[in-house]
């Protein structure tokens, strides 16, 4: 490309690479932020006209917010499982995805956060649970570790910010980006040791409910089965997600951004877990089964309630659970590319869907007598809050695409 | 919560507990530190600029 129809920016790009010109990129920023500001109207209301203005009310305090945040926790696994891998396992071909996973954690975890700021109603009171914490709570524990994990995940994404190509020229900022990737195993233990706490502890949070025989589990000590099968599900889902953003990354970009033995990778390693997940999970689920009948809860009295009734069982653990695995584990389905993003779609909506049955599902269930079945769907608020944070993700991912060397194979797969 | 706060209880769970989001604090305030001096030296002795390889 000549200098004259270079992109007015272009000396921000990355080292021999190829970005449209700035002033469709602008265009592109300006069309995500008109559901961005539904999404900051939605909040604004929530803040300032109380919870009131969501569907949420007594029988349901967890609705799509909480569903949406250990959906995207989940999801944003693929950063602490992908560094685990390649910081601590060792397994050097992941340095090609493993920047792309910090970059879709850091979106994930502050989407989270900033669920968790509308949903908290009063934002600025959100720093009681760090002063005057309930050391008993497993939801003290996760809010602890989410917070230090969204530290962490900064720090890993700092030295990409370090290493756009102007900002490398300076000494001080070329020498701190050095230094933390040589920190990086260290950070990625940090990172790990945080987030097997915090994923499990959002399982045990449903898994402690004594009074609600839907979610209520048995376990290991403090921590219910739950608590375990929640990282499972998490490290099997969060590759998956790496490769699907990536994917799509990849289509709006019209250029391969990562070869494909990295996608294999972690495709394999996703089907044997997902596979061992399953195993466990069908094991806890026929236990739990038998425990409940004998509790006085028999098993057809949790599905007897449209829209939770059997089909919630098979979509979950079946065309969400069973089918993504035989693609993943299959190497000839792996690597047919459509295959494979269709397993990874059916991965991830299973995380979702697990999600929403351990909250939203627990909390309709009757548990008394004279309780009534109540359903319970979100409004436009809700959804428009909680849509917000993918605007604003796609806007990160975005700049971060354009700027920062986040592919180190895409000078390689795109030659100018 | 600081040991010195009203609602601080000298038991094993406190200190477990506050005593882990405080070492996790102070590691990657360290780290941070860390790498900031020896990047901040590096420039005084003049070793910054291209001495360093690439890393991914």
């Amino acid at each position: 490309m000549d200098s004259a129809s270079a992109p007015f920016d272009s000396a921000l790009f990355p080292e021999g690479t190829k970005r449209c010109q700035l002033r469709w990129f602008i265009v592109w920023l300006g069309i995500l932020h008109g559901p961005l500001m539904v999404g900051v109207l939605a909040a604004v209301m929530c803040w300032g006209l109380a919870l009131n203005v969501t569907y949420l009310n007594n029988n349901f305090p967890f609705g799509l917010w909480i569903a949406a945040d250990l959906g995207v926790i989940a999801l944003g696994a693929g950063a602490f499982f992908t560094g685990f891998l390649r910081y601590v396992v060792k397994i050097d071909e992941l340095k090609n995805i493993v920047n792309y996973a910090v970059v879709i954690g850091v979106v994930c975890y502050a989407a989270a956060q900033g669920i968790l700021g509308v949903d908290i109603g009063q934002p600025l009171r959100g720093w009681f649970i760090f002063w005057h914490a309930n050391v008993h709570s497993m939801l003290t524990e996760v809010a602890f570790c989410i917070t230090c994990y969204f530290m962490v995940l900064c720090i890993e994404y700092l030295p990409l910010i370090l290493e756009n190509r102007q900002i490398n020229k300076l000494g001080f900022f070329h020498g701190m980006a050095h230094h933390l990737h040589e920190a990086m195993p260290t950070i990625a233990a940090i990172g790990v040791f945080l987030s097997f706490f915090h994923q499990g502890s959002l399982g045990g949070v449903p898994g402690v409910l004594y009074g609600r025989p839907f979610a209520f589990r048995e376990g290991f000590l403090v921590w219910p089965w739950t608590f375990f099968l929640f990282i499972l599900s998490a490290i099997a889902c969060g590759p998956c997600f790496t490769i699907l953003i990536t994917w799509i990354t990849e289509r709006f970009a019209r250029k391969q951004l990562v070869k494909r033995n990295v996608f294999d990778i972690l495709a394999k390693i996703s089907g044997r877990l997902l596979a061992l997940y399953l195993v466990l999970k069908t094991m806890d689920t026929i236990y739990w089964i038998a425990v409940a009948g004998k509790a006085g809860a028999p098993f057809r009295s949790f599905y007897t309630n449209q829209p939770y009734g059997y089909w919630v069982l098979v979509m979950e653990l079946g065309i969400l659970g069973v089918i993504p695995m035989i693609i993943l584990l299959n190497k000839r389905a792996r690597q047919n590319e459509n295959l494979l993003i269709l397993a990874c779609i059916l991965n991830c909506s299973g995380i979702f869907m697990n999600r929403w049955i351990m909250t939203v599902q627990s909390l309709a269930v009757p548990v008394m007598s004279f309780d009534k079945f109540v359903s319970y769907h979100p409004n436009w608020v809700e959804y428009a809050s909680t849509l917000m944070f993918v605007w604003v993700g796609v806007i990160v991912i975005s700049i971060s695409y354009r700027y920062l060397p986040i592919f180190p194979q895409e000078k390689e797969l795109n030659p100018l | 919560m600081f040991p010195f706060a009203f609602e601080w209880v000298n038991d094993p769970v406190h200190f477990v507990f506050m005593g882990s989001l405080y070492t996790v604090l102070l590691c990657l305030v360290i780290i941070l530190h860390y790498c900031g001096i020896r990047a901040f030296l590096d420039v005084i002795c003049k070793k910054g600029g291209n001495g360093h390889d690439e890393h991914h």
